[in-house]
């Protein structure tokens, strides 16, 4: 679950970690009350996820609240690369000597927490990856161990930070590693980590991750939950519990297990289609999860043709099948069914299905027979829609 | 001859008495695997049909002489049940238990390391291993299964494991060994600790590998099948299409940037001499192939 600015800025402060004081604003009026609760120069900044805010006019310097209140105004409701602002973050401006980067994430590849630290801030690290790798100084750090000062101290002087920052930098990442892991996120990011013309270090943005999985140990993640931007296909999917990815085509998709909904994806392409949806119904597929998944990919319009992929291993053919024929007695359709059914007992399964065939339920016994009958039967639907 | 678990194995289920863990240890038990015990401080001195349960793992090991532990407890305790199998005695622990935090994997992936390097650590969110007609640790239905070799099966998801297998079955081919490393961020098997297991046991005379997007694991797998490993190899990667910064229902399963597409996992893998299939169906296909020139 990846956080606003404002909110990885809360975050951050849970660790003492300096950052600007602020507030947030959902309306033009608010954000002149922020503004001037800050003290000026404040800026305005968009709340969205996604990078570039500044070069589409999200980021604004004001001055006094007749500027703030023009800032805000501009950028409420403005769209950048597809996301509508709904939010400002409205902070004290801070004098910025110099600009530097910082984050912990992990490792997949070693199986290690990683430290990156960089003199060159304020712009895209993947930029800066690609144009001057030694720019950037890396640490692996043994998660059983966790950072040392020494280590930090290690980073900081490997980045070449400023001589006058090492110290408040060193003192930044200790808490920041501290967030990371007691935090449980995936990625904590400061970008731009500054120094102050009065030797202050302090975070001036803020991009945290966090991990889903750790979301027992955490509730008062409930309110980042709550503001999570999903469409709302997603938003309903959420709430049955299902594994559901939104898409933009047109055959929607259901299928049991993370890995065989990917290759289903995979083959309605290689069949020429574009699949609606990733869904991923789990080891089961009784009748309740197939009613609840079946009504998601009801709700997408843009569905045409509906593809069921499933393999039974402990689950038996027939038990998908009767699950299947028992969901579409409570769900009414739109589109048509393709369903293929493999694995333990998938004979039996089939010959379920087969009692119930019409030009609206087909059956078919391989993946890519099954892709290609859907893929035909979207195109159709989209012509005649 | 297989990999990791064979008939001599003795396994203990920890969360034995929760319903997952209850229903996969009577059913590997029924496939044949030696399950000798299970553990719940809250239960022990009671049985699950028959099978002990104890209070630790240091317990089950010492009346029962178990080797192996399958670990079903709920994600919130697993980084404590691996250290205490770890720190119990058996040498090789299974997770079947998926929505463990990174943070937790990552830290006790590195303990075992520095602490109990005899230690084998499959998952933690994997389907479990199956040496087919042997034993049968973890989810997999074991009934798809044909024993006997020559393909070493290793996979980074369980409904294509299945399918690989079941599809084997199909052709009247046999598996040695069939290990489910998992899809999550820090898996305690990768593909090449399988593939050098793989090299070094001489029943496995070709290997099947089921990747997907995400990670670089498949790259250094490809790396060691170049470099070392003399058996022919046939792989599918699920994914092709995913869009990047989507996790596709696994943890591992992310795009990010031009890194985990499935097209460069395919490249190095066709580098590496490996024929690489573009669905599960044609992966069985080239694998019964390559096993017929064997």
């Amino acid at each position: 679950m990846d956080l606003f600015e404002y909110q990885g800025k809360q975050y951050f402060a849970r660790w003492e970690i300096s950052v600007s004081p602020g507030g947030v604003a959902d309306t033009v009026e608010e954000a002149v009350t922020q503004a001037d609760r800050a003290g000026y120069p404040v800026v305005v900044k968009a709340q969205v996820q996604v990078g570039g805010r500044g070069k589409a006019g999200g980021i604004k310097l004001a001055n006094n609240a007749d500027e703030a209140r023009h800032h805000a105004g501009n950028i409420l409701g403005m769209d950048i690369k597809g996301h509508r602002v709904n939010r400002v973050w409205v902070e004290h401006a801070s004098d910025i000597k110099h600009e530097y980067y910082a984050s912990f994430t992990l490792d997949r590849a070693a199986r290690l927490h990683l430290g990156m630290v960089s003199a060159k801030g304020g712009v895209e690290i993947e930029q800066v990856a690609e144009e001057d790798p030694s720019a950037i100084a890396r640490l692996h750090i043994d998660p059983v161990q966790g950072l040392t000062e020494a280590d930090a101290r290690t980073l900081v002087e490997d980045a070449g930070l400023h001589e006058e920052a090492r110290g408040g930098a060193v003192e930044t990442l200790m808490k920041l590693y501290r967030c990371f892991v007691e935090g449980d996120a995936d990625l904590v990011e400061i970008n731009p980590l500054i120094l102050t013309p009065e030797g202050q270090v302090h975070a001036l943005d803020a991009k945290v991750s966090l991990d889903n999985n750790a979301m027992f140990r955490h509730p008062e993640w409930a309110e980042y939950a709550a503001t999570e931007v999903l469409d709302e296909r997603e938003t309903l999917a959420r709430s049955k519990g299902l594994q559901y990815i939104g898409l933009a085509g047109s055959v929607g998709i259901i299928a049991n297990g993370a890995g065989l909904a990917m290759s289903t994806l995979d083959v309605v392409n290689q069949a020429g289609g574009q699949p609606a949806n990733f869904l991923d119904v789990g080891g089961g597929a009784s009748a309740e999860v197939m009613t609840n998944a079946l009504e998601v990919i009801n709700s997408d319009p843009n569905v045409r043709a509906i593809f069921i992929n499933i393999f039974g291993g402990i689950t038996r053919g027939e038990e998908v099948a009767n699950g299947i024929v028992e969901a579409l007695t409570r769900v009414q359709i739109n589109s048509p069914i393709v369903i293929r059914i493999d694995g333990t007992n998938a004979e039996q399964g089939r010959a379920i299905l087969k009692e119930h065939e019409s030009d609206r339920l087909m059956s078919r016994p391989t993946m890519l027979d099954a892709a290609r009958t859907v893929v035909e039967l979207a195109a159709r639907g989209a012509r005649s829609a | 001859m297989s990999i990791w678990v064979d008939r001599n194995t003795r396994v203990i289920y920890q969360g034995i008495t929760g319903s997952a863990g209850r229903f996969y240890a009577l059913r590997n038990q029924a496939y044949g695997t030696q399950v000798v015990g299970g553990t719940n401080p809250k239960k022990a001195g009671t049985d699950v049909e028959g099978i002990p349960v104890f209070a630790t793992v240091k317990e089950a090991v010492a009346q029962t002489g178990a080797t192996a532990s399958c670990i079903f407890v709920p994600a919130p305790g697993v980084e404590s049940a691996v250290m205490e199998a770890a720190e119990g005695g058996v040498t090789f622990i299974a997770v079947i238990t998926e929505g463990v935090p990174a943070q937790d994997e990552a830290r006790f992936y590195n303990r075992l390391k520095q602490d109990y390097p005899r230690v084998r650590l499959l998952g933690p969110n994997c389907p479990g291993i199956i040496t087919p007609g042997e034993c049968n640790i973890g989810i997999t239905a074991g009934e798809i299964a044909t024993p006997g070799g020559p393909v070493g099966i290793v996979s980074r998801s369980g409904t294509l494991t299945y399918q690989a297998l079941y599809e084997l079955t199909q052709k009247g081919i046999g598996v040695t060994t069939c290990v489910g490393i998992g899809g999550d961020p820090v898996p305690g098997t990768t593909f090449i600790d399988a593939l050098q297991a793989f090299h070094a046991d001489s029943a496995t005379r070709a290997v099947m590998l089921i990747g997907e997007i995400g990670g670089s694991e498949e790259e250094k797998g490809a790396a060691f099948i170049k470099s070392t490993l003399r058996k022919p190899v046939a792989a599918y990667i699920a994914g092709v299409t995913a869009p990047a910064g989507k996790k596709m229902g696994h943890a591992g399963a992310i795009i990010s940037g031009s890194r985990g597409t499935a097209q460069a996992k395919m490249e190095a893998l066709e580098d590496a001499g490996v024929r690489v299939a573009i669905n599960p169906t044609q992966a069985a296909e080239m694998m019964a192939e390559l096993v017929r020139s064997l």
